[in-house]
């Protein structure tokens, strides 16, 4: 800033006067003003009053400041890049932020638009380190702050902290807090203001002073054990520490009061460890348990049944997993898609719509249901829900991936001589890779298993047209007979 | 938190302060519901730092440290002495929503010694999981160890929970693992981390949640002889081949209850901070492994100067580079230039041509590059290529830093 003599010369400066901390909205509306008034850097005079109003460092120039009213000067274009440096280093706390940035403002829109771009100018360099400092600081104090238990108040859990951040950044951080804890009351006081949630919400208030905190709880100890313990001591680096966790911020961690102990005792920690010869083994050898651990996988359909009951869906609605059934070692294995309504609401496979259409497609083709097994590739029912109906919704490749172990763990129980795949998802949790059903119907090698391929029979369900639905049926039956008789082959060469 | 439950903390967190990871990053945007609790940045945060200068950001802990396996770097083998405990799922849901409540941790990295078997130690961890999730409506960040002896059902359900799963490889050699750790196999771990990145790049593709923040592993570094090139090409592999988002080197250092079959002798911490200097290059400089391993001697890393020094110092051919016209790939060879600063720099140097000056405020490293640099007002004439520039760029021996 320019001289007191050489401002008188010039005329009254302006002076400017803005509320305590960072303020946003007032700097703004100055920043027009003084554009709109073609008024220099150096005939700009910034204030920032104390905390209850008054002007800080009140100086000889100072005049009423202009009343805070609707500015009717017209609003300026600020490229991005500088509109990000306003915004970080208002929070900074040195007084000469203001003139900083409106030097920056000033030679942008005096031609040299790209300023802000050129991070090697001294003005945008300093300008840069002041963002990055008011960055770490928000950063640090995200991380920083310890809540103190205060107790329950209307089934709402209550926390306080005191914290001492370098600059203004209590707004910039309040967000922060407030998505993380929307379950919680809580208050941060500090030197610059408080914030804090109450309810649904959030709240500044004016600086404090260091409150008398509620002494630590049990979370607090067992946190305290769990600093201690997870230091290394072999390891230790206090430079590396201090770096990020520099010594202002100790006063306000109950953890740091614990470093001077765990450094000093480091050295006679390691010397011990490596002194000490390698122990034999006191006591076991658990050999069986060891042996047994092998043993994991489930060793029958029932016990397998029982873990995938147990399990939530890898799909989303599904309420409950639909297991497949019929006889052990059958013929023929049918492989559908996945349970519908139907199927979710009487826990079994095929007993909705498209179920009775392949039962009368089976009985067509010589097919009794009892001496088929019946299963599904996905376990679950996927659907949203609409109003009263619950929509199907298409399994995705990743999530019939998710049950694939379950399918072939449950037909090697099972152990059919042919797989059917029922359209394209079932040969697609069968072999890993997506098949086109009209291009591969027929026999085919599924995964490890004989196997053969034809269509849904919601497809049919889903053909608009009668003629079509009519062929494809025609064909589902023809397929469903060529698999049994290609299964009666196999029995017959076994 | 009565004192029985603080001692089993104390045991659990010091069986799992030797598993390197600690990051909360990579998990994207996410907040809790009304009546929830959690978030997460995508950054990551840590809380606090241990006077090892490590960053203490999620609640690492083992549930139990009982271990049926006997794997002879690792203090919670079977046979060691070590002092057990072992933690309800409730006892660790309990203390990860207290220690998240008072704002000290982003979330939790649970791990495990093998009880009973592979599949319900993995069930019990990803039983904690869920109940966060489910139970809490936590939104905060979880790592779990995903064992790969488990059966895969199990890595299915873990992903659904989890926002980071780590397997760890742990010795770089397939052949030191059969010797040090009896009960592992390499190919089975490699088979987990196939299936990961399996469900990993499907569910992205798919727009669903499994594993948002991608897979992780540990190599244990000094504990058996391979050389730096042979941990450096497995860790080209496992973030070529398996889509890793990071690999974590941690330097054998003594534990109590040492196994026989082990050296005594701690391996320099300064190999594990030249190896993470090294996976940098590889991920963000654009350097091959074999480039790297060119700066040193015998497949080992110059334990002196940084890798990337190292190199320039062999290839002083390529420079000195002038920073007003050269690429970006060859400015990002130059020691003291970081990408960060590189980027900077191109940005700048489209208004203006750059001085020295310019670039020490573009740069921290600037004392160092520029024996490397011509600049507008600056040749290195023949300091390039003095013999005694490693000397001048070596740094004094010091306290070590190790990587953030």
């Amino acid at each position: 800033m320019s001289a007191p003599a050489a401002q008188l010369a010039a005329g009254a400066p302006r002076l400017v006067a803005l509320a305590f901390g960072a303020d946003h909205a007032g700097f703004r509306r100055a920043v027009r003003e003084s554009v709109a008034a073609q008024d220099p850097p150096e005939r700009v005079v910034w204030r920032m009053r104390a905390p209850g109003g008054a002007l800080e460092a009140a100086g000889l120039f100072d005049t009423p400041a202009a009343p805070a009213a609707a500015s009717q000067a017209p609003a300026l274009s600020l490229p991005r890049a500088v509109a990000g440096l306003v915004d970080l280093v208002l929070c900074h706390r040195d007084p000469a932020r203001f003139d900083l940035l409106y030097t920056l403002i000033w030679r942008v829109l005096r031609g040299e638009r790209q300023l802000a771009d050129n991070p090697a100018d001294p003005l945008v360099h300093r300008l840069g380190l002041m963002a990055k400092a008011v960055r770490r600081d928000i950063h640090k104090m995200h991380a920083f702050v310890r809540f103190k238990a205060l107790g329950a108040a209307s089934g709402r859990e209550r926390f306080v902290a005191w914290f001492e951040p370098e600059h203004f950044i209590l707004e910039a951080v309040a967000p922060f807090f407030r998505t993380r804890f929307p379950a919680m009351d809580w208050a941060i006081l500090t030197p610059v203001g408080t914030v804090g949630r109450n309810g649904e919400h959030l709240a500044f208030g004016p600086p404090a002073s260091r409150p008398r905190l509620p002494e630590g709880d049990g979370f607090e100890a067992g946190w305290l054990t769990y600093y201690a313990s997870a230091f290394n001591p072999a390891r230790a680096n206090p430079t590396m520490m201090r770096t990020e966790m520099p010594r202002k911020y100790w006063p306000n961690l109950p953890e740091a009061r614990l470093i001077p102990v765990l450094l000093e005792s480091a050295p006679a920690r390691v010397a011990d460890m490596l002194a000490r010869e390698a122990r034999a083994p006191r006591k076991r050898d658990p050999a069986r348990a060891v042996a047994a651990m092998a043993h994991q996988a489930p060793a029958s359909l029932a016990a397998l049944n029982t873990l995938i009951s147990a399990t939530p869906a890898f799909v989303s609605g599904g309420t409950r997993a639909v297991l497949g059934e019929g006889p052990l070692e059958p013929d023929l294995a049918l492989v559908g898609e996945q349970p519908g309504d139907q199927e979710d609401v009487e826990g079994r496979p095929f007993v909705g719509p498209a179920g009775q259409l392949l039962m009368t497609a089976m009985a067509e083709a010589g097919l009794a249901r009892e001496a088929v097994y019946l299963t599904n590739a996905v376990k679950h029912f996927k659907f949203v829900q609409r109003g009263k109906r619950r929509l199907h919704q298409k399994p995705t490749g990743g999530e019939v991936k998710h049950y694939r172990w379950w399918l072939e763990t449950e037909l090697s129980f099972v152990r059919p001589r042919l797989v059917v795949a029922l359209g394209g998802t079932a040969a697609l949790a069968l072999t890993g890779e997506a098949l086109a059903v009209s291009r591969t119907r027929g026999p085919r090698r599924l995964g490890a298993h004989d196997g053969y391929v034809t269509f849904h029979p919601s497809y049919l369900l889903r053909l608009p047209d009668e003629t079509a639905r009519r062929e494809a049926y025609a064909a589902l039956v023809a397929d469903l007979a060529a698999a049994k008789a290609l299964a009666q082959a196999a029995r017959a060469v076994r | 938190m009565d004192d029985a439950l603080k001692t089993k903390l104390g045991i659990l967190a010091d069986a799992a302060k030797y598993d390197a990871s600690c990051a909360s990053s990579g998990a994207g945007g996410r907040a809790a519901k009304k009546d929830g609790i959690g978030s997460t940045t995508g950054m990551g945060i840590c809380h606090s730092y241990t006077p090892d200068g490590r960053c203490v950001s999620l609640l690492k802990i083992l549930l139990t440290n009982y271990c049926l396996f006997d794997c002879a770097y690792c203090i919670n083998r079977r046979s060691s002495n070590v002092q057990r405990a072992r933690l309800s799922v409730d006892e660790v849901v309990a203390i990860t929503l207290g220690f998240y409540k008072r704002n000290y941790i982003e979330g939790l990295f649970l791990s495990s010694g093998i009880i009973r078997s592979p599949d319900y130690t993995m069930e019990q961890m990803m039983r904690v999981a869920r109940a966060l999730r489910q139970d809490h409506g936590f939104a905060g960040y979880i790592h779990l160890k995903a064992i790969p002896e488990a059966s895969p059902w199990l890595v299915e359900q873990a992903g659904l929970w989890a926002d980071r799963l780590s397997v760890n490889v742990e010795l770089a050699s397939d052949i030191s693992l059969q010797q040090l750790a009896p009960e592992k196999d390499a190919p089975g771990i490699k088979a987990t981390m196939g299936q990961l990145k399996e469900r990993i790049a499907e569910a992205r593709e798919e727009k669903r949640r499994f594993a948002p923040a991608g897979q992780s592993t540990q190599m244990i570094v000094g504990a058996d002889s391979t050389t730096d090139a042979a941990v450096l090409d497995a860790s080209a592999t496992l973030y070529g081949g398996y889509g890793l988002k990071r690999v974590y080197y941690s330097a054998f250092s003594p534990i109590p209850e040492a196994s026989r079959v082990l050296p005594v002798k701690p391996a320099p911490l300064r190999r594990e901070n030249r190896l993470y200097q090294a996976d940098w290059l590889l991920r963000f400089y654009g350097f091959s492994v074999s480039d790297i391993t060119a700066g040193g001697e015998g497949g080992m890393l110059d334990l002196d100067i940084d890798p990337k020094l190292a190199w320039a110092l062999k290839h002083r051919e390529q420079f000195p580079v002038d920073v007003n016209v050269a690429d970006r790939e060859l400015l990002l060879r130059v020691p003291g230039l970081g990408v960060r600063a590189v980027d900077r720099l191109l940005r700048a140097r489209r208004q203006t041509r750059l001085t020295l000056d310019d670039i020490a405020r573009l740069s921290t490293g600037v004392k160092r590059a520029r024996a490397f640099l011509i600049t507008a007002d600056h040749h290195p004439l023949k300091l390039t290529d003095r013999a005694d520039l490693r000397v001048r760029l070596t740094p004094p021996a010091r306290q070590l830093e190790l990587f953030a």
